[in-house]
């Protein structure tokens, strides 16, 4: 099972793991801080869209609608002289949980590849109204901010203090995930996940559950893009441009859908990657290398890095498989 | 509203059109994919600008001229979506078709960046072939004869594919690998090679609206990116896997953002989608979608 790394000490092991990490990364030699924060929001994302893409099966490719609007509506109000970190975040997750109840509503109604076109469809209504809007946004040229604000009367200017803060947040946020997962909820969408047409026939409003899903990733996404576009004291048009959207599902597929921390370790490779590719000669062309990374990663390694260890590690062994030609019948296979 | 003179409002319908026959276009060949393959080609849209790069590196290097770029584009692109799919795709056919979408995203990633190496990430801008750069009296108002020329071919490409796959033998084969593949099989049919031709062809077709818009636009490698979205848009409209449905949704919503462009500016880039959530909202299936679709 995809949850063997959250659950139980085991689970408790790799999140002590993962937070020792991430308390000591800004203090390594040579790692820029603001490289550290941005990967803590990517992280952060990249644990949202698990939720939804490595439990409910829906892939989306609009959650730059979340991340990067949300990172616009911090910006936004903190330009116009919101001092309270706390107040323009509060308010920028409310618009991405607000968005993504309404996008939700209208692509839940199809599923597979429908899904994954009609989100990244609707994700272009934002992306144009962002330059349409350009007296408040900004425009082609994004919105620069000169200060993030106080958080509970702590400024945040030091980098060293946002990044904590950003890292609370990602905590925080992977402790909901896992929370959302292992309880009931998480059961209704893992059964959905199996069989949607079973879950529906004993009684479960099988769209609603997708919804609120999608409402959770969708506002998870937010905080990290509220805490992306603060850190940076910016919000540019490519965090609300479909590539971005692209980047998150690529970072949560190369860690290991379905896993919760697969994808942290996915957002980290993916940044560190995109850092180390950039300095080369190739330059900005980075995506030559992320596509060439992850058409390889669909071929033959479809579970992502943590998922195929965790797949080496605990599934060798026998285990019970539906027989296709008897699908009430379940059979025992080692594959 | 605006006051809108009626030869603005006839030139930006002429406009529509040009952009709706790049739009039935490239939906009809996801369609034609989507149909045979069950999955959609994210790629669709580098393969557009693959074929608009082989005309512009053709006449540069060979002095391709135009109209010989109408073909030999189209073949160029055709035979590498043919080694693409029978080399990489075929591999992922067995599983969750969102496999194969994902595996052709990564292929715009790699496809476009390596266009940037070779070519630079700025445009570059193709002439117009001689005889069509001049301008044509309409009787009401004068139009590019070029354009005119774009929306006469794209209207009789999109009618031939549909004679082709709804009329002729080839396209019965075809129609029957879609909806039995083991039977049509079992009378002796190739299938397999049918579905590396589909795909071939589909992406052939990509190649051909991307020469045609080679004199419109600026060749640039991310020539395809937005107009891909908008086709997937249109799809969703019309019902994928429907060649009446791509087709007209094509033309129709190319009219649609054009004539609302005219009354209200703002809205220009938005419309095609804003449509779009209204038909998901009263016809999930897309417009065509439920006379022709199973699932």
């Amino acid at each position: 099972m995809t949850l063997a790394l959250i659950r139980g000490r085991r689970g408790a092991l790799a999140g002590a793991v993962l937070l020792a990490l991430g308390l000591v990364l800004p203090l390594i030699p040579g790692v820029y801080i603001v490289f550290a924060i941005d990967l803590v929001c990517f992280a952060l994302v990249a644990v949202a869209f698990d939720l939804l893409l490595g439990f409910t099966g829906l892939l989306s490719f609009g959650h730059a609608l979340f991340f990067g609007g949300a990172g616009y509506v911090a910006t936004i109000l903190i330009a116009n002289g919101v001092t309270s970190f706390a107040l323009a975040a509060a308010a920028a997750v409310l618009y991405a949980l607000v968005l993504s109840l309404a996008v939700g509503a209208v692509a839940v109604r199809r599923s597979g590849i429908f899904f994954s076109m009609i989100t990244l469809a609707i994700g272009e209504i934002q992306f144009f109204v962002v330059f349409q809007m350009s007296d408040v946004t900004g425009g082609e040229n994004g919105l620069p901010i000169s200060t993030r604000g106080t958080f509970f009367g702590l400024p945040l200017a030091n980098d060293f203090a946002f990044y904590y803060v950003a890292l609370a947040a990602l905590v925080l946020g992977t402790a909901f995930a896992i929370r959302v997962v292992t309880s009931p909820f998480g059961a209704v969408l893992a059964a959905m996940r199996e069989n949607e047409v079973r879950a529906k026939s004993i009684g479960y409003d099988t769209d609603r559950f997708k919804l609120a899903a999608f409402v959770m990733s969708g506002t998870l996404a937010g905080l990290a893009g509220v805490l992306y576009a603060v850190g940076n004291r910016f919000a540019g048009t490519e965090a609300v441009d479909w590539h971005t959207s692209g980047a998150i599902v690529i970072m949560t597929i190369l860690g290991g859908i379905g896993t919760i921390y697969g994808p942290i370790v996915g957002a980290a490779l993916y940044q560190s990657l995109d850092f180390f590719v950039s300095k080369t000669a190739i330059g900005d062309k980075t995506n030559l290398v992320m596509g060439l990374i992850f058409a390889v990663v669909i071929l033959v390694a479809r579970r992502g890095i943590v998922g195929e260890l965790l797949h080496l590690a605990f599934e060798r062994g026998p285990r019970l498989v539906e027989d296709e030609d008897a699908p009430d019948r379940l059979i025992v296979s080692n594959p | 509203m605006p006051n809108i003179s009626a030869e603005y409002l006839v030139t930006q319908i002429f406009n529509g059109l040009v952009n709706g026959g790049f739009y039935a276009l490239l939906a009809l060949g996801l369609s034609i994919i989507f149909g045979m393959l069950r999955i959609v080609n994210f790629a669709h849209g580098a393969m557009y600008m693959l074929g608009a790069f082989v005309a512009y590196y053709g006449a540069l290097s060979f002095h391709l001229p135009f109209y010989a770029a109408l073909i030999v584009a189209p073949l160029v692109v055709g035979l590498f979506g043919y080694l693409f799919e029978t080399l990489l795709l075929q591999r992922l056919y067995d599983l969750d078709p969102l496999y194969n979408l994902l595996f052709t995203y990564a292929a715009v990633l790699v496809i476009e960046d390596l266009m940037k190496l070779f070519a630079g990430a700025l445009g570059s801008p193709y002439a117009t072939p001689a005889g069509l750069d001049g301008v044509t009296n309409l009787g009401f108002t004068v139009y590019p004869t070029y354009r005119l020329f774009v929306i006469g071919v794209c209207v009789v490409a999109c009618a031939a594919v549909y004679v082709v796959v709804e009329r002729s033998p080839l396209g019965a084969r075809i129609r029957a690998a879609t909806e039995k593949p083991e039977l049509t099989q079992a009378f002796g049919i190739d299938t397999r090679r049918l579905v590396s031709g589909t795909f071939a062809f589909g992406v052939a077709l990509a190649a051909f609206a991307g020469v045609l818009a080679a004199p419109n636009t600026n060749v640039t490698p991310t020539m395809g990116d937005s107009i891909i979205i908008n086709t997937f848009a249109i799809v969703v409209i019309g019902g994928l896997g429907s060649i009446l449905g791509s087709v007209t949704a094509g033309f129709a919503l190319g009219v649609i953002a054009a004539v609302g462009a005219v009354l209200y500016p703002p809205i220009s880039n938005t419309l095609i989608f804003i449509v779009m959530v209204l038909v998901i909202l009263f016809r999930p299936a897309g417009l065509f979608g439920a006379a022709e679709r199973r699932a």
